[in-house]
């Protein structure tokens, strides 16, 4: 009762905040800003042909009504939340009357899959790289390591992926150059590791990022872990290596990631939009991408809230984890 | 100034990034002398492979990419300076205000810097630079971006100000009178200068990051050079597909020299600055 009061529900509290405030961000900001899309809809449709201007002012309503820009500003959140409480994102634009939740519906698993398996592999790779960076580092390996990868991390993500894609898909094609994958999809070996395929290359330039990252911090935590005296007195003990890091040094170092995890997981999505642009993945990044091009506002609306829900549900998943690792939170 | 010094003399990183910084400054200050104007097109024959003419080739418009990418290298960094210089004001201020004043102003300050980290920064540019497209100038660009990066940073110097509250220079200025703002502005202030320049770097690289980002989206200002906008415009006029890799080589090279230089110089800065990594060297020579 007392973990629950403390702890899970103000982060419960913070999630909803988070929602409620980027939401309703994501609701002004359209209404604030000149440009009106409405207007621009319109003169878009209008301008190649010649039309009755009572066609126009029907049609003019009807977009109205798709954006939910009737009303006063008021009613246009009340009727904006109602509708989206009942999951209703409005129709897509470009791809009329594909509802928005069905395209994102669609995008959703190769974006979620792609991400999910680079942090998992990146947040690994980087911790168990960085500890044991920072308990050897007068080896040549990890000083060779850490030159890397720290020429790696300040590289803005989109050169990165850039350079990936034009070295490993284009000069030397031995990478599909876009797509999530070819041939007919079912469970089958081919279509499997046809998306495997894919993925390879939009996975490691997410990877490389990731690691280099976590390598970094990893290895400063790691230094300033290795001197204090109770790793200093498991090491005069003579207690075996493997025991000392895993057990000692890993497991302190673990908490600050778990936060900074939380904390990253919306720069994640950042990143993964740009790779499904740059290597044509299919998936919510690249679908709001495309809606730009074809100024489908819906669709782009609908994207942002969706990443905002989600990013806000990530990081209250990985806050409600983080009792489970520190005990200091349990029991204070 | 002494620092520079030491520096320059005794860390090998700090040498080679400040020589990418030179580089890269007087790449930006050759602008000034560009024999075209930025926004000139069909100035030189378009498509030629880099030679001695035109030292990094020429693009479909018929600009010299030399030329055109000391305009960008300027104006990346002017937009990059000027968000920087928003969003850390913005960040000082309020994470000073919050960690000083502390109670109530200081939880609510707090919460809603929590509630900006987690909000995906990405898809808010997009949405707005979408409603806005074609009334961009790369000003506001700048504006947008700075507005966007002050929740992290501002969590740090407001933790930063928690632990010199409690020092006793504050007390005895706090007894003698001193004003709030005067306390923050006059003994503090000094304190965070080192973390400030490391964070403004770092803040610098994020706004660069982005300001490409922006760009290749189509998202920006596509006239005015800038480094993403040379990028978005070598993609646009299909130079990857015909080999003419010397218009879009250019900004992504000249990019990554950028970012590393302020790379090297900000962490070599901070790890000189920061007294605990001082003493441990001391040690280290003093033990060996």
């Amino acid at each position: 009762m007392g973990l629950l009061k403390s702890y899970i529900l103000p982060r419960l509290l913070q999630w909803l905040v988070v929602i409620v405030i980027g939401i309703t961000i994501t609701f002004i900001i359209p209404r604030l800003l000149p440009g009106d899309p409405v207007e621009q809809t319109v003169r878009r449709v209008s301008s190649t042909s010649v039309t009755d201007p009572r066609a126009l002012e029907a049609f003019q309503n009807a977009i109205r009504d798709m954006y939910g820009l009737q009303g006063s500003p008021v009613e246009q959140y009340f009727r904006f939340w109602a509708r989206m409480l009942q999951g209703d994102l409005g129709p897509s634009l470009s791809a009329f009357p594909t509802p928005v939740t069905t395209i994102i519906a669609n995008g959703l698993p190769w974006t979620v899959g792609l991400l999910g398996t680079s942090i998992v592999i990146s947040w690994l790779l980087g911790i168990l790289l960085g500890t044991l960076a920072g308990y050897y580092p007068n080896r040549l390996w990890s000083q060779v390591l850490d030159k890397v990868l720290i020429a790696i991390y300040p590289i803005p993500y989109y050169i990165l992926a850039l350079a990936l894609v034009i070295v490993f898909a284009y000069y030397i094609p031995i990478f599909p150059l876009v797509g999530g994958a070819s041939g007919r999809p079912g469970l089958t070996w081919s279509y499997i590791s046809s998306v495997v395929w894919h993925s390879f290359l939009p996975a490691l330039s997410l990877v490389l990022i990731g690691t280099a990252f976590r390598f970094i911090i990893a290895r400063a935590l790691t230094t300033t872990i290795v001197s204090s005296n109770y790793v200093q007195y498991a090491e005069l003990a003579g207690l075996p290596k493997r025991k000392i890091i895993f057990g000692y040094v890993m497991r302190n170092s673990l908490l600050p990631q778990v936060t900074d995890l939380a904390l990253s997981l919306g720069a994640l999505f950042e990143g993964a939009l740009i790779t499904e642009v740059v290597f044509s993945y299919p998936g919510i990044g690249f679908q709001l991408y495309t809606a730009i091009l074809q100024s489908d506002f819906n669709l782009i609306m609908g994207v942002t809230i969706f990443s905002i829900v989600g990013i806000a549900t990530a990081v209250l998943i990985v806050d409600l984890l983080y009792p489970l690792l520190d005990p200091r939170v349990r029991y204070r | 100034m002494t620092v520079l010094r030491d520096l320059l003399r005794f860390s090998p990183s700090f040498r080679w990034g400040a020589m990418f910084l030179l580089v890269v400054l007087v790449l930006a200050a050759l602008s000034f002398v560009a024999p075209y104007g930025p926004t000139e097109r069909r100035v030189v024959p378009n498509n030629r492979p880099p030679s001695a003419t035109y030292l990094l080739g020429t693009t479909t418009l018929g600009q010299d990419v030399f030329w055109l990418m000391t305009y960008a290298v300027r104006n990346t960094l002017i937009i990059a300076g000027l968000a920087v210089l928003i969003g850390r004001s913005i960040a000082i201020l309020l994470g000073s205000f919050a960690g000083y004043v502390g109670g109530l102003t200081d939880r609510v300050l707090s919460a809603l810097t929590d509630t900006f980290i987690v909000i995906p920064r990405l898809p808010l540019l997009i949405l707005i630079s979408f409603i806005l497209r074609g009334n961009l100038s790369f000003v506001s660009i700048a504006v947008l971006i700075g507005l966007l990066d002050w929740a992290w940073p501002s969590k740090r110097y407001r933790s930063q100000i928690l632990s010199l509250r409690e020092e006793e220079f504050t007390q005895t200025a706090v007894f003698s009178g001193m004003g709030r703002l005067k306390i923050i502005l006059r003994e503090h202030l000094p304190f965070l200068i080192p973390f400030a320049l490391a964070d403004m770097v770092s803040g610098f690289l994020f706004a660069i990051g982005f300001e490409i980002t922006l760009a290749v989206l189509g998202l920006s200002d596509l006239s005015t050079p800038t480094i993403g906008t040379m990028i978005y415009w070598a993609t646009y006029y299909q130079s990857l597909l015909a080999r003419r890799w010397w218009w879009f080589g250019a900004p992504i090279a000249i990019s990554i020299l950028i970012v590393v230089a302020f790379y090297l110089i900000s962490t070599t800065l901070s790890t000189f600055l920061d007294p605990r990594t001082r003493l441990k060297n001391i040690a280290v020579k003093a033990g060996a």
